[in-house]
């Protein structure tokens, strides 16, 4: 009970609340922007936050990842363009209603249906934690080993039909953490002999590189655009009372948000997808999906947005992430020297506590502005694209300078964002090159501290949660073997993967 | 035959144009990276295999080189898709802003924060081809913004321009405080 006092203390500060303000209503605007997705706005405010308080940087960047997916469905169900990847099925049945002049009724939904699935999500966090903090010290140098190792395969294996893409990119981003100055045996590891290599690549610079200079170059060069969304009439609190119509399915969805939040690389695509599908099939007019249907906006919306709580689940408690935005955090928190992993619930459990009530804040911050402003940010997404790209350009070299003023820095993400810009439009995805560096950088030095206590390669699976984890890759390896082996058989064509545009977020 | 087939489709993807080019590119980076891992990284005799600092390069250029072959197979057994080297042509247009992108910081730290940014917002604006003149005031009034966001406000570490020093005492220390 103290440590949640404690974690509401550490809200009731001036610059806390200014922060999560800032970060919850700049976060809705950017989500609203087709083409610059919360990675972007994370990645250049990144560095600003540096000098910022630990819990003021952090609830501000919080801020901007809970509450973007709010303002992606405004394009995305106003102009058929979902403002952030993960919005890309609530234009499935959003835009349909808002062809039939009900563009108010889905924008409301979509509102009701991302608050349910956000608090969902936190309070299922918050009702984990204790179990967490039990289960988290027993994970030693090999458990989080494994768990990274799982966290690799699952990235590589949740693209479909581009594993052998997603493999490759996730093996170069580990290969991309190895470059430099080995920290334990002071050797040097392709760095060529250039010294700004000897530092080694900094992962927001990659980031920077892929998410921002890409999206930037690809906006200065496709044609000039400027997506006209009509304003929305009416009250945008009617959506909650359609919404208790429809409980079953945005509970459901976002369980599958929170579970699918929770294991590393799979995240609020295969969430959405798989709440999508559950919708459907228990609907009483499976026929309306894709025309309209009030359920599958739920479905799409309530699973994505219970995301970003479970995703905080093995960051803070292993210090694992699972996805691109969640890597950038967990930079975020080794800057501000607070380290996730088991320590944090034992030694900062406030702050954790902390975290969690920022996250309510914010929904309840995100939807009180969403009623009042809906129609502002139909205003804003008019950028014309072009002017946009401008702006990203900018801006990221604030992101990429201000981290160690280097000219070489800026040299190495203007590389990335050309290969960003090649990924993006071969539609292959970026998310594994930085959960590549990421997990690669904790496995190398987990195995490292674990190999002084191994004597035969056995024990690295002798104790039970190693073991469990251990079984877990053979069984997530066994079961898309499986898989590979039925669509062998059954002549299956391949689907079209145009939906797996996971290189926005 | 139709065992062949199957084969084919278990390595055929959803493609766009250029991933072939792209697939060649990917492997021939791989193997080049991969040949100089034995004077590129060091082996400490006497000590275990996986805490050596050769191993992850090992591991991953490896993983690396046998992925991007797949992904070369699985572009090469697909059915072509014309306009690879109009795409292969756009790839390569990206570089004229990774240039811009360049000159930008590297004319920072001399002419300042400030102008600098003034000077690209302008330019960069008429480069993406817009001539009217709101949307010249409007890339001079968001590189202001821009610039008191970061600098004065969010107190964000960037040099203060060269050209700062020959302005006149009382405005110089205002430009190199906050702009």
């Amino acid at each position: 009970m103290e440590n949640l006092l404690a974690g509401l203390e550490m809200l009731a500060r001036w610059d806390v609340m200014l922060a999560l303000l800032v970060g919850s209503v700049g976060g809705v605007i950017i989500g609203a922007i087709p083409g610059v997705g919360p990675a972007v706005a994370i990645a250049i405010l990144l560095p600003a936050t540096f000098s910022l308080d630990p819990i003021v940087g952090l609830t501000m960047l919080l801020g901007i990842y809970g509450s973007s997916m709010y303002g992606g469905a405004i394009p995305a169900v106003l102009i058929n363009t979902p403002g952030t990847a993960v919005n890309a099925l609530t234009s499935y049945d959003g835009f349909p209603m808002t062809e039939r002049g009900e563009a108010h009724r889905a924008v409301s939904l979509a509102y009701s249906a991302s608050f349910w699935g956000g608090i969902f999500g936190i309070l299922c966090l918050i009702l984990l934690s204790p179990v967490l903090a039990k289960i988290a010290p027993m994970f030693g140098s090999r458990e989080i080993f494994l768990a990274a190792l799982l966290g690799v395969i699952l990235v590589i294996l949740a693209h479909r039909g581009q594993i052998f893409a997603a493999g490759m990119l996730a093996m170069f981003g580990i290969f991309l953490q190895t470059v430099g100055l080995d920290a334990v045996t002071y050797s040097q590891r392709y760095t060529f002999g250039l010294s700004f290599l000897s530092s080694g690549v900094n992962l927001v610079v990659v980031v920077l590189g892929l998410f921002a200079l890409s999206q930037a170059f690809l906006l200065l060069l496709e044609p000039d655009s400027s997506p006209d969304a009509k304003p929305v009439k009416g009250r945008l609190g009617v959506g909650f009372k359609e919404l208790l119509k429809h409980k079953r399915v945005a509970t459901v969805a976002s369980s599958f948000g929170v579970i699918l939040g929770m294991i590393p690389g799979t995240g609020e695509f295969t969430a959405q997808f798989m709440s999508y599908t559950y919708a459907q099939k228990t609907s009483k007019n499976p026929d309306s999906f894709g025309k309209g249907s009030p359920e599958g906006l739920i479905a799409s919306e309530a699973a994505n947005n219970a995301v970003p709580a479970a995703a905080m689940i093995p960051l803070l408690a292993l210090g694992i992430p699972g996805e691109a935005l969640t890597a950038m955090m967990l930079s975020v928190f080794y800057v501000h020297n607070v380290i996730p992993g088991p320590q944090l619930f034992q030694n900062n459990i406030d702050l954790v506590y902390g975290l969690y009530f920022a996250l309510i804040a914010l929904n309840v911050i995100v939807m009180i502005f969403l009623v009042f402003s809906t129609n502002l940010l139909t205003k804003i997404i008019r950028v014309p694209t072009r002017f946009l790209g401008v702006m990203i350009l900018l801006l990221s070299f604030v992101g990429v300078y201000s981290l160690r003023n280097s000219l070489s820095d800026c040299m190495i993400a203007a590389g990335f964002g050309v290969l960003g810009l090649i990924l993006k439009r071969l539609n292959l995805p970026i998310v594994p090159i930085i959960l590549g560096m990421v997990l690669g950088g904790i496995m190398e030095v987990k195995l490292r501290s674990a190999m002084p206590r191994l004597k035969t390669p056995l024990d690295m699976i002798d104790r039970p949660i190693a073991a469990i984890i251990f079984g877990m890759i053979v069984l997530v390896l066994l079961l898309h073997m499986r898989t590979l082996i039925k669509e062998w058989r059954a002549h299956q064509p391949e689907t079209d993967h145009d939906m797996h545009d996971s290189q926005m977020r | 035959m139709s065992r062949i087939k199957t084969l084919q489709a278990l390595f055929k993807r959803y493609r766009r144009p250029g991933d072939i080019v792209f697939a060649w590119l990917a492997l021939i980076v791989s193997v080049l990276l991969l040949s100089q891992l034995a004077d590129q990284t060091a082996w400490r005799s006497g000590g275990k295999l996986f805490a050596q600092p050769r191993f992850w390069p090992a591991v991953s250029l490896g993983g690396m080189t046998v992925f991007a072959a797949l992904h070369l197979l699985g572009s090469a057994l697909s059915e072509r898709l014309h306009g690879r080297w109009h795409e292969v042509g756009l790839w390569a247009a990206s570089f004229e802003y990774a240039v811009w992108f360049i000159a930008y910081a590297s004319v920072v730290p001399y002419a300042g924060y400030l102008p600098a940014t003034m000077i690209f917002a302008v330019a960069l604006t008429v480069r993406a081809g817009y001539r009217r003149p709101w949307a010249i005031l409007a890339a001079i009034g968001s590189a202001i913004s821009v610039v008191l966001l970061f600098k004065p406000l969010l107190r964000v570490n960037l040099p203060s321009g060269l050209i700062y020093d020959s302005l006149p005492e009382g405005l110089r220390q205002i430009m190199l405080t906050y702009f």
